[in-house]
């Protein structure tokens, strides 16, 4: 009897085109998602050896990361983030490329697009020049974040060169309680598992908890797993996945068969990964992260660490040096640190579901005196969607921006930033330094924190919240 | 790509864990659609003070580090962003070889693209280069070291060699600075092959 493998293997050893000697396998890509930052170089490469795309149809594109959220009507102000964007477009025309483009009604961030569209399914390994491209693996694909030259071999071979990665359980028993979201879940494992605990590794998250989250929150907890340094995440696919999938866009037309397929890809019982960890979905309250990386991160009934009561040299620098950035004293309750800014929004929290989240916390309140709000949702389809059930106006009426669908200031690229000293409430997923505009301060949190915090001007704990 | 063999170069000596590419490149200048030009803004907000004259504080800017093209950093280099730009803007500045006691997985595959190695040492190692390297600061001597990727070999003029690891078919590529793509694409008819298997339109290899 074949050895029991885990869902890493079973779809790795699919995707093996072949392993010359002396090289590192060749994998098979069956999809490819690009965006305007880190594709133009890439297509410049093809044209300049006279490549061309091998497989257009498993290509799509759209532009997020500099794309203004302000009217789409009115012209790109800068005029470098527009030849950007003009570029994707030149580049897709040329190598007949599949793009949802600005003003297209289902352009939004690459990560919240590929599964909303059903262009991301169960099985497949997906890339993209990002990161968070370990979103993707919610639904029990095999997603990697790749470089711009690797974006290049991608387009050019429709496989790319990698190394087997290591596998990695990270098994959470029990349910999350109340007030207590996917966000601070992977915030709270990221704070345990340390920024590059995850390095080499592709994270498989099992057990009740992880069982027990919607596609949505899957996709919050797999977005993160960079955060750990894991470059994958990836979830087996459940009835949760197929009921997600079904109906969507790109969906497989014989479902019924496709679900069959799907159905075999869970780990085998017996099958082992190079390392466990285990927690309990019970241990985690609402996070906030307090310096200048996501496993810097505390509950929001605790405080600010003192660097001084730490024992490592290395370990109480590095404190030091964030808390100096962040402008925090150490052992300042987190419910005492002000906030300027909110941004809720991000391929990690901006899809319908935490839209509603934050939503219900702000109806029947006002976003306090000293604090500018916006909202952008993470798609075109969110943002429709959520018009639809009145949630600009829930936003609007207590004086949040409501804009149109990117990255925004989650990277600020475009005009959204944070002006030095400013400090944000932020449901994206990086709070290094500069990381929403030079000098500005970064606390990730939920949804729903994030909203509570807009309101109250400060940090509160969310399971406290009197809902109107 | 340009070949690496072996390098011999000042150091920089960088003492920071995690370093993240947001730093080393930040987002404002990720606009640009070339490969090229990005070493003007490596490390920009460390690197220059917010009247634009260079910080100096920062360990780039030390007279020790002037020249230098071997960057010696703490754990965790290269974290955060896919952004290839970050690579480009050390390779641009000057940078051949980057030695850390880790490493960021894209980033360390990015640095193979672009003529560059990076080095892993013990963080033992890492902190004896420190040493090594702020003693010579100390005597107003830039600190220099060679990466020998023939050997797999670090070492300095002062009896320091330690060697390290690398993926063998990365040290080819890089020793020789092949194409990649037009490595894989000799396995044209393999992907043609997986492809017809798995029912997918076959294209004209
Ligand atoms: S939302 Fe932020 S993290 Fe996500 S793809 Fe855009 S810039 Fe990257």
């Amino acid at each position: 009897m074949a050895s029991p493998r885990t869902l890493l293997d079973k779809i790795w050893d699919e995707h093996v085109v072949c392993s010359p000697d002396g090289e590192l396998p060749l994998l098979y890509i069956d999809r490819h998602l690009v965006h305007e930052v880190t594709s133009p170089q890439a297509f410049e490469g093809l044209r300049l050896a006279g490549r061309r795309v091998r497989r257009p149809e498993a290509t799509f594109a759209t532009p997020d990361h500099n794309v203004p959220t302000t009217d789409r009507r009115l012209p790109i102000a800068d005029a470098v983030s527009k030849q950007q964007i003009d570029t994707l477009r030149a580049n897709c025309r040329e190598f007949g490329v599949r793009l949802f483009d600005l003003g297209d009604a289902d352009q939004g961030i690459v990560h919240i697009i590929g599964p909303e569209l059903g262009i991301t399914q169960p099985g497949m390994t997906i890339v993209c020049g990002d990161s968070h491209t370990a979103t993707h693996g919610a639904l029990g694909a095999l997603a990697f974040g790749i470089g711009t030259s690797e974006v290049e071999h991608v387009l050019a071979t429709q496989t790319m060169r990698q190394a087997k990665p290591k596998s990695f359980e990270v098994r959470v028993n029990g349910r999350l309680a109340a007030g207590v979201t996917a966000k601070d879940l992977v915030l709270w494992i990221i704070g345990k598992l340390s920024t590059e605990g995850g390095a080499g590794f592709v994270l498989e998250y099992t057990g009740e908890c992880i069982r027990s989250l919607g596609m949505s929150e899957r996709m919050t907890v797999c977005n993160m797993s960079i955060e750990a340094g894991a470059r994958a995440g990836m979830i087996a696919p459940d009835a949760t996945t197929f009921d997600y999938m079904r109906g969507r866009d790109f969906a497989p037309k014989d479902f019924d068969r496709a679900v069959v397929a799907w159905e075999r890809l869970p780990s085998d019982p017996g099958a082992t990964y190079d390392r466990v960890e285990i927690f309990s979905a019970d241990d985690v309250v609402p996070q906030v992260t307090w310096g200048t990386n996501p496993a810097q991160v505390v509950g929001v009934d605790g405080r600010v660490p003192d660097a001084g009561s730490l024992a490592d040299a290395g370990d109480r620098a590095s404190v030091s040096r964030a808390l100096e950035y962040m402008g925090l004293a150490g052992g300042t309750p987190i419910a005492d640190i002000a906030i300027d800014r909110v941004f809720i929004g991000s391929c990690t929290n901006a899809r319908i579901e935490d839209l509603r989240a934050a939503a219900g916390v702000v109806q029947g309140y006002r976003v306090a005196p000293t604090v500018r709000a916006m909202v952008v949702p993470g798609s075109g389809r969110v943002k429709r969607q959520a018009e639809e059930e009145g949630l600009d106006k829930v936003f609007q009426a207590a004086g949040f921006d409501w804009r149109e669908a990117g990255c925004s200031m989650c990277l600020g690229m475009n005009p959204d930033t944070l002006a030095p000293g400013e400090r944000c409430a932020s449901t994206s997923n990086r709070n290094f330094e500069g990381r929403q505009g030079k000098g500005g301060r970064t606390h990730l949190v939920s949804p729903a924190m994030a909203a509570a915090a807009a309101v109250q001007g400060h940090f509160v704990d969310i399971r406290d919240w009197e809902y109107r | 790509m340009e070949p690496f063999t072996t390098h011999t170069g000042i150091v920089a000596a960088l003492d920071r864990a995690n370093v993240d590419t947001d730093q080393i490149i930040p987002k404002q200048f990720l606009k640009r659609i070339e490969r090229t030009g990005f070493g003007q803004f490596l490390f920009f907000d460390w690197r220059f003070l917010p009247d634009g004259s260079p910080n100096p504080a920062f360990e780039l800017n030390r007279p020790e580090a002037s020249g230098a093209t071997v960057l010696l950093a703490r754990r965790n280099f290269g974290c955060g962003s896919s952004r290839e730009h970050a690579p480009w803007a050390l390779a641009d500045y000057g940078f051949r070889a980057v030695i850390a006691s880790s490493f960021a997985d894209i980033f360390f595959n990015n640095c193979f693209q672009n003529g560059m190695v990076p080095v892993r040492l013990s963080e033992d190692d890492v902190a004896e280069l420190f040493r090594r390297a702020a003693v010579n600061a100390a005597a107003g001597t830039p600190y220099r070291l060679t990466v020998d990727l023939e050997a797999c070999e670090v070492r300095d003029d002062a009896g320091f060699t330690r060697s390290f690891e690398v993926d063998p078919f990365r040290r080819r590529c890089l020793l020789k600075g092949l194409d990649d793509i037009g490595l894989s694409l000799a396995h044209v008819d393999s992907i043609a092959a997986w492809e017809a298997a798995h029912g997918l339109p076959t294209v004209a290899g």
